[in-house]
């Protein structure tokens, strides 16, 4: 079995309403010199795919079909 | 003329829709269900609002995926009008079939109350029977309606007269980029919209701003 896991995050340029509101409530903890704040996503997948290329070619297929919405969202794949 | 609406888990303004649909047209639409792989010989498919599949993952992004999307793909494809509203619009954009994305409000709340739209271009099937720049109401519900699309979209649809409706009078409830509202793929025949204007087609909604829309699709005298 393969798990891996997969990283979903917002391009650049592309407004982040949750992640502005998140830095400012840092801010408000007393973290001072917080930059910006962006929100994404994790998936931990398990394959019963036991070739690494294979696997690796279905997870990128799968966030192009599903996971990332790519007109917004960059995605990264990592076997763990 | 006739039309269809499209079903689907968690969608909660199906009964609206199916009953604007059908006063306006004077038939009932068919209904067709998530898993249907046909949609019957219809002039208008419509994609109703609510939260399809909870809003799991992106709001849309499941039900986009489900096979009665890839029939009305088909259908849009051929030039059957198709109108997706609010979560239908969400479908819409997650399916490819119209550009940008929508992400949540700016305020991060939740808003329901009436906004003032103007139309952008009243030169589509779905506008025909508004003046350009015609100020109308509507209804909105929606968490997640700030439109977004990449510098070379925007320039691209605001180019083509795609961007149908607009915030108008500072009334933009989302944060939407150029205060869109509505827009239409390159043929025309296909809207989305995050407002409502199924919820405001007779005296007893108090307004019946939405009604030409429905009556310029279906081809129905006003």
């Amino acid at each position: 079995m393969i798990k891996a896991r997969i990283t979903v995050t917002l391009k650049n340029g592309v407004l982040d309403p949750q992640g502005k509101a998140i830095e400012h409530a840092l801010s408000g903890l007393g973290f001072g010199g917080v930059g910006a704040v962006r929100q994404g996503k994790v998936f931990d997948v398990e394959l019963a795919e036991t070739d690494k290329a294979k696997a690796e070619a279905d997870l990128k297929a799968m966030c192009d079909k599903l996971l990332a919405n790519t007109v917004i969202e960059n995605y990264s794949v990592t076997l763990t | 003329m006739k039309s269809a609406v499209v079903l689907l888990p968690g969608l909660n303004r199906d009964r609206d829709m199916i009953a604007a649909l059908t006063k306006i047209s004077g038939k009932p639409p068919a209904t067709v269900w998530q898993t249907d792989t046909e949609i019957p010989d219809v002039d208008l498919i419509a994609i109703p609002g609510g939260f399809s599949f909870g809003d799991y993952l992106r709001c849309g992004a499941i039900a986009a995926r489900m096979p009665v999307m890839r029939a009305v793909a088909e259908k849009a494809a051929r030039g059957v009008m198709v109108i997706g509203v609010c979560n239908g619009f969400q479908i819409l954009v997650e399916a490819g079939l119209l550009p940008g994305a929508l992400m949540r409000n700016t305020s991060l709340k939740f808003v329901c109350r009436q906004v003032k739209l103007e139309i952008a271009n009243a030169n589509t099937m779905f506008t025909r029977r508004y003046q350009p720049g015609q100020i109308i109401r509507s209804p909105v519900a929606h968490h997640d309606g700030n439109y977004f699309a990449d510098a070379d979209t925007l320039a691209r649809i605001e180019g083509e007269g795609q961007v149908v409706f607009r915030y108008a009078e500072g009334t933009n409830p989302n944060g939407s980029i150029n205060d869109i509202a509505g827009i239409v793929n390159e043929q025309g025949n296909v809207l989305g919209l995050m407002p409502h204007p199924e919820n405001l087609i007779e005296a007893a909604h108090g307004g019946s701003d939405g009604r030409a829309l429905f009556e310029g699709a279906l081809g129905i005298a006003a």
